[in-house]
């Protein structure tokens, strides 16, 4: 019987680390910048482009860095979202307007509405690279001390809003360092 | 006949596109003036993965990011950067999986060993089972019984043979 019995539990094992082999997102690569100070940078707001933003200025705040770009297809899949839960007023959401065109950007807000309290335009793509993006949208939870607590890859979703973003953005903003 | 214009016009708008795409289509990379500074630029681009396409490498990539990854390196070369340094620029931001040779850490250690155990277990396994196969075949002494019948086996072969 166990003659039998070897190979076949052998070979369930096998689909198994297949199936979870399948199941993962090859795209989503753990990022080295968790539990880092967010990297600084002072870029240009997207719509007035004579003031600057720093992240330096959210200082105290737990907020939401949100990569993205007019020519992102999953970024539109994920604005309503965005805009619902900027409507929630949970997180302040901020964007970073990544590898775009400044009028492009601007008719893609005017058209979809701006979940974000304003946005950055990193148009050359330099601060996108210090923040390892590589692929748009990204999220970054980032706490009172300016460190990135929580990456999201790709579209956020509500499961990953409300199971990970949410408790982590209230648990942050309890504790008073 | 009333075709003949319609296919000089034709001809005419292609052509028209070609030069106005050639016009159109970007420049070429601007080699570095330093050939020795490129091919280092390319030797540790090869080393790295891109992360958009991600079986290829900084090197073949023609993704924006890789263009914009290979610019940042050179940039940083021609600052006086070492090669060590720069891979460690791009891996701080990026993290490891962009090394298409992981380094040996304890997170790797599976990684790199895992292939060694499993040839060691292997072996353990082969040596034991051949030693316990062999000592299945124990050479037992024939009994009586037995070799009257291989003989009469025989006999009755050699018998055919001679038939």
């Amino acid at each position: 019987m166990t003659r039998y019995l070897i190979p076949l539990v052998l070979f369930i094992g096998l689909v198994v680390f297949l199936a979870i082999g399948l199941g993962r997102d090859p795209h989503e690569v753990p990022s080295p910048l968790i539990n880092k100070p967010a990297p600084a940078f002072r870029l240009a707001q997207l719509k007035e482009p004579s003031k600057t933003f720093s992240p330096e200025e959210m200082r105290g705040k737990v907020w939401l860095l949100n990569v993205w770009a007019s020519w992102c297809i999953s970024c539109r899949d994920e604005h309503p979202l965005l805009l619902e839960y900027a409507r929630s007023g949970a997180v302040p959401i901020y964007g970073l307007n990544y590898r775009d065109k400044r009028e492009d950007a601007l008719s893609w807000l005017g058209e979809l509405g701006d979940p974000y309290v304003l946005s950055a335009s990193d148009l050359d793509a330099r601060v996108g690279m210090d923040y390892g993006v590589y692929g748009a949208p990204e999220s970054y939870l980032i706490d009172r001390n300016g460190v990135i607590r929580f990456k999201q890859i790709g579209p956020i979703t509500p499961d990953v809003w409300e199971k990970q973003i949410l408790p982590l953005a209230r648990e942050l903003n309890k504790g008073t360092q | 006949m009333l075709r003949e214009p319609l296919k000089v016009v034709a001809l005419l708008t292609v052509l028209v596109g070609c030069i106005a795409l050639n016009v159109v289509a970007k420049d070429a990379q601007p080699l570095a003036d330093d050939p020795q500074l490129e091919e280092r630029v390319m030797a540790v681009s090869r080393e790295l993965r891109c992360l958009v396409c991600q079986n290829e490498t900084l090197a073949d990539s023609r993704a924006d990011l890789a263009v914009d990854l290979r610019n940042q390196i050179r940039e940083q070369m021609k600052a006086g950067k070492s090669d060590k340094e720069v891979v460690e620029f791009v891996t701080a931001r990026y993290g490891d999986f962009v090394l298409y040779r992981p380094p040996i850490r304890p997170s790797t250690y599976l990684l790199w060993f895992g292939p060694f155990v499993l040839l060691l277990g292997a072996l353990v396994f082969l040596f034991r089972y051949v030693r316990r196969r062999r000592e299945l075949i124990l050479e037992t002494a024939l009994t009586p019984t037995e070799r009257r019948r291989a003989e009469d086996l025989l006999r009755s072969d050699s018998k055919r043979e001679t038939a």
